[in-house]
């Protein structure tokens, strides 16, 4: 057979336990903050910038390959498949804070108040609780509050991500035809779309804290609202960062039209944030 | 894929690299199997120790050796680390060694993400286990994790939670590698239906992993933040519910259950064919059967829960979704006794292992039978019973699997023959004590005991002693498994590259040791 199949097995990954060393402690620190240490945090910063540097290292070893011409098709279906994967692995992560959303509205909130089987439930423990969303609880936990209003910032932002999307697929269009203007400008827009939507995301928390009393603690509603947001708005942070570097690579000159495995892998990403974020506006902000 | 290119161009011999630091940053999925499968052993003896401190303190009733509060530290730490550090890690540990080299390929699909999924794993358990010195000791609420309990814990619990989601990072990234290397690295000719069963058995294990760590991440995140940012997901006066935790938990647990037995399920449909000489029966159904049990665990989940106040429509569901498993599995246990039915039977210790794990797993099959009856459960629910249950089918079942897989695949590995009178003396030693440790827990169970409670009521007392004297002689003799390992590491009887007569597959094809890069040129596959 010809050498065009070999498969590339690269040798020496000193990088995975710089990475470990880097998330344990990143985590430790911050366990240990949450557990009121006061020194912790700068054993999290150490780590999150062992983290940083590990992906420096590592992604950077893995561009110059790629640049070098060291993969060819079969081990661009492996990195394929492995970010398809990697991918349903964050829906499963969201699903489950999903569920979480649709168990509270569909089950413990009407049972808490008096319905199916929770009849002496909402007489005994609960007296007069009656089952509306959004709600904070019987025991009103962190007080009055204001529900976060769809069709202001939400919205806008919707408009935003899903206009992002379409710059990005835009971008990608212009990668395949080797119309590199297209790709870079497409790519800008994408990235400051996506960073628009995380300013006006931390415009809204804004809002919320201080005007609204809607905090994390404002019951379930505060919970899986800023919870599923929350993720959400990292995981589209992490995404802009992904399309960021993408631009940079592109401008100085990274990537063809055949090989761009990392650009896909990044607009895969992102359509993944944006399908999660409809999901968002559905049921935590509309419904 | 028929040749491997190497990083250096001057680095031509393709030998490991000297010293420590090869094992630090290898690529070579033989070194990471070993890494797995040495790390695997070493957290089987730290979880084996402490259920001996378990049984020890239940040898007689009263409180004699350890404080209530350490025993529900033993009990909890021992779960996490048997499930997460010594069974999930060994079949990782056989599927890089072994899968590769099964499906004809170079290596692992995606070498440097899986030096990163084992080497997470250390850091991993360092921060669980180091829970025993900090204040509060380690987690003690079970490891089910179920809140409110679990949120009255020390200073560990934010460790064990961060431990979690490293331990399910490092699955996940090993679950990824495991399907692409089976999608993308199998020797030309080597088609799905031609696979062994265990790459089988892997490949459905892998999605379940993808699907299921996640949610447990999430699970536990949620926990996290229960606790120290005021959310109240898990708590009625916040509108959560606590039982929301267990039905998110349970639907990782029910499909992690069945990650601990799909690859015990390939392996011994690997070795029953050897050693009985005759071609797996019923190739096909095997795999759809596998297929089944991976779709069914995703709907069963609240049989872990039917006490818990579920609605009726609920309870039923669950009990006749959760009894519909018999059926793909007893098509499975069907195949492997027509495998051996007029077959050419030999019993060296591999064999030995897959019989015991035959005729034990199908107890413990039985008794989840007996479980999955609801009304019935309300009498076995957290009691000795469910004990049993799942100690059949994890120690008879995974951990005689895992065996039985060291003791096939030792000689190949290392090249040399384990001696075989010891190991049919570990086979035989370990089959009476872990009957004798874990069948009365059944009687216990139904007359009442409850599990994780370190004293009892009298009556329980002489099934106990019965069951901890068993507990000791079977701890015993997996310290003699641990010698057996040594010993074969160290040296023996040269293996042939044949290793067992009836043994198909392409690993028999190679040397015994395989040289370091398996399959530089694609085999032919008939």
């Amino acid at each position: 057979m010809s050498s065009e199949n070999a498969y590339y097995i690269p040798h020496d990954a000193k990088w995975p336990i710089v990475g470990s060393i880097g998330l344990t402690l990143l985590l430790g620190g911050f366990a240990n903050q949450l557990n009121g240490s006061t020194s912790a945090s700068n054993v999290m910063i150490v780590g999150f910038l062992i983290l940083v540097y590990m992906m420096f290292g590592w992604f950077g070893e893995v561009i110059d390959e790629s640049e070098s011409g060291t993969y060819k098709k079969v081990e661009g279906v492996s990195f394929r498949m492995g970010m398809v994967w990697f991918i349903f692995s964050e829906v499963m992560f969201f699903a489950a804070f999903f569920g979480a959303l649709f168990y509270i509205r569909i089950f413990s909130l009407p049972w808490l108040g008096g319905e199916g089987s929770g009849a002496s439930t909402n007489e005994f423990l609960w007296g007069g609780y009656e089952n509306v969303w959004p709600s904070n609880g019987p025991g009103e936990v962190g007080g009055e509050y204001e529900k976060m209003g769809a069709w202001g910032l939400p919205a806008i932002n919707t408009l935003l991500l899903l206009t992002s999307g379409v710059t990005c697929t835009w971008a990608h269009w212009g990668l395949v035809a080797n119309k590199r203007k297209q790709l870079i400008w497409g790519l800008v827009a994408t990235v400051v779309l996506g960073f628009v939507f995380v300013g006006l995301q931390a415009l809204e928390y804004s809002h919320g804290y201080n005007e609204l009393n809607l905090t994390l603690g404002s019951g379930v509603y505060g919970s899986t609202f800023y919870m599923l947001t929350g993720f959400h708005g990292f995981h589209v942070t992490v995404g802009a960062i992904m399309l960021t570097v993408m631009l940079f690579r592109s401008i100085k000159g990274h990537f063809t039209p055949e090989n761009h495995f990392a650009f896909e892998a990044a607009a895969w990403y992102w359509h993944f944030v944006d399908v999660v974020w409809l999901g968002l506006f559905i049921f935590v902000y509309w419904l | 894929m028929t040749t491997v290119t190497d990083t250096h161009e001057d680095h031509h011999d393709h030998g490991p690299a000297k010293g420590l630091m090869r094992w630090v940053t290898t690529t070579n999925h033989k070194d990471i199997g070993t890494l797995y499968l040495i790390f695997s052993l070493i957290m089987f003896m730290v979880g084996g120790a402490m259920a001996m401190i378990i049984r020890l303190e239940l040898f007689q009733p009263g409180l004699q050796f350890v404080d209530p509060g350490f025993f529900n530290q033993m009990t909890t730490v021992h779960a996490l680390v048997m499930i997460f550090g010594a069974v999930m890690p060994a079949f990782v540990g056989l599927a890089n060694w072994m899968l590769p080299i099964m499906v004809g390929g170079p290596d692992m699909a995606l070498p440097r993400m899986n030096n990163w999924s084992f080497w997470i794993l250390p850091f991993a358990f360092a921060m669980l286990l180091g829970t025993f010195f900090m204040d509060g000791g380690a987690p003690a609420g079970g490891w089910t994790m179920y809140p409110p309990l679990v949120l009255q814990g020390g200073n560990g619990f934010p460790f064990m939670i961060f431990a979690i989601h490293m331990m399910g990072i490092s699955s996940v990234m090993g679950a990824i590698n495991v399907i692409v290397t089976i999608l993308n690295m199998r020797a030309p000719g080597m088609t799905l239906m031609k696979m062994p069963l265990f790459v089988w058995t892997w490949f459905i294990t892998a999605y379940l992993l993808i699907a299921v760590m996640p949610v447990l991440a999430g699970a536990v995140t949620m926990l996290l933040t229960d606790r120290f940012f005021d959310t109240t997901f898990f708590n009625a006066a916040g509108g959560g519910d606590p039982v929301l935790f267990q039905h998110i938990f349970w639907f990782f647990g029910h499909p992690e259950v069945y990650i601990l037995i799909l690859p015990a399920f390939g392996i011994v449909s690997q070795i029953i064919p050897t050693f009985a000489r005759k071609p797996l029966f019923g190739y096909s159904s095997m795999v759809y059967a596998t297929s089944s049990i991976a779709f069914l665990s995703f709907i069963v989940w609240a049989h872990h829960m039917f006490t818990v106040g579920m609605p009726l429509q609920g309870e039923l569901f669950f009990m006749y979704a959760t009894m519909l498993i018999a059926v793909p599995t007893g098509v499975k246990v069907f195949n492997w006794i027509s495998t051996m039915w007029k077959g050419s039977m030999t019993f060296e210790t591999p064999m030995l292992f897959s019989i015991g794990f035959v005729i034990m797993f199908t107890i413990g099959g039985f008794s989840g039978l007996m479980l999955a009856i609801a009304p019935a459960d309300f009498q076995y629910h957290d009691t000795y019973f469910v004990v049993a249950h799942f100690h059949y089918v994890l120690v008879t079942g995974a951990i005689y699997a895992i065996m039985a897989s060291v003791y096939y695949w030792i000689p190949k590995w290392t090249g040399h023959m384990y001696n075989e009178k010891m190991g049919q003396w570990h086979f035989w030693i370990s089959t009476v004590s872990v009957n004798v440790l874990f069948f009365p827990q059944h009687f216990l169970g139904l007359a009442g005991m409850p599990r994780r409670i370190p004293d009892y009521s009298v009556q329980f007392a002489e099934f106990n002693m019965w069951s901890s004297i068993g507990s000791f002689v079977f701890g015993l003799s997996q310290v003699f498994f641990c010698y057996i390992v040594y010993k074969t590491i160290k040296g023996g009887e040269k293996a042939t590259d044949q290793v067992w007569e009836g043994a198909e597959g392409l690993e028999w094809t190679l040397p015994s040791p395989p040289p370091y890069h398996s399959f530089t040129q694609a085999p032919e596959i008939k």
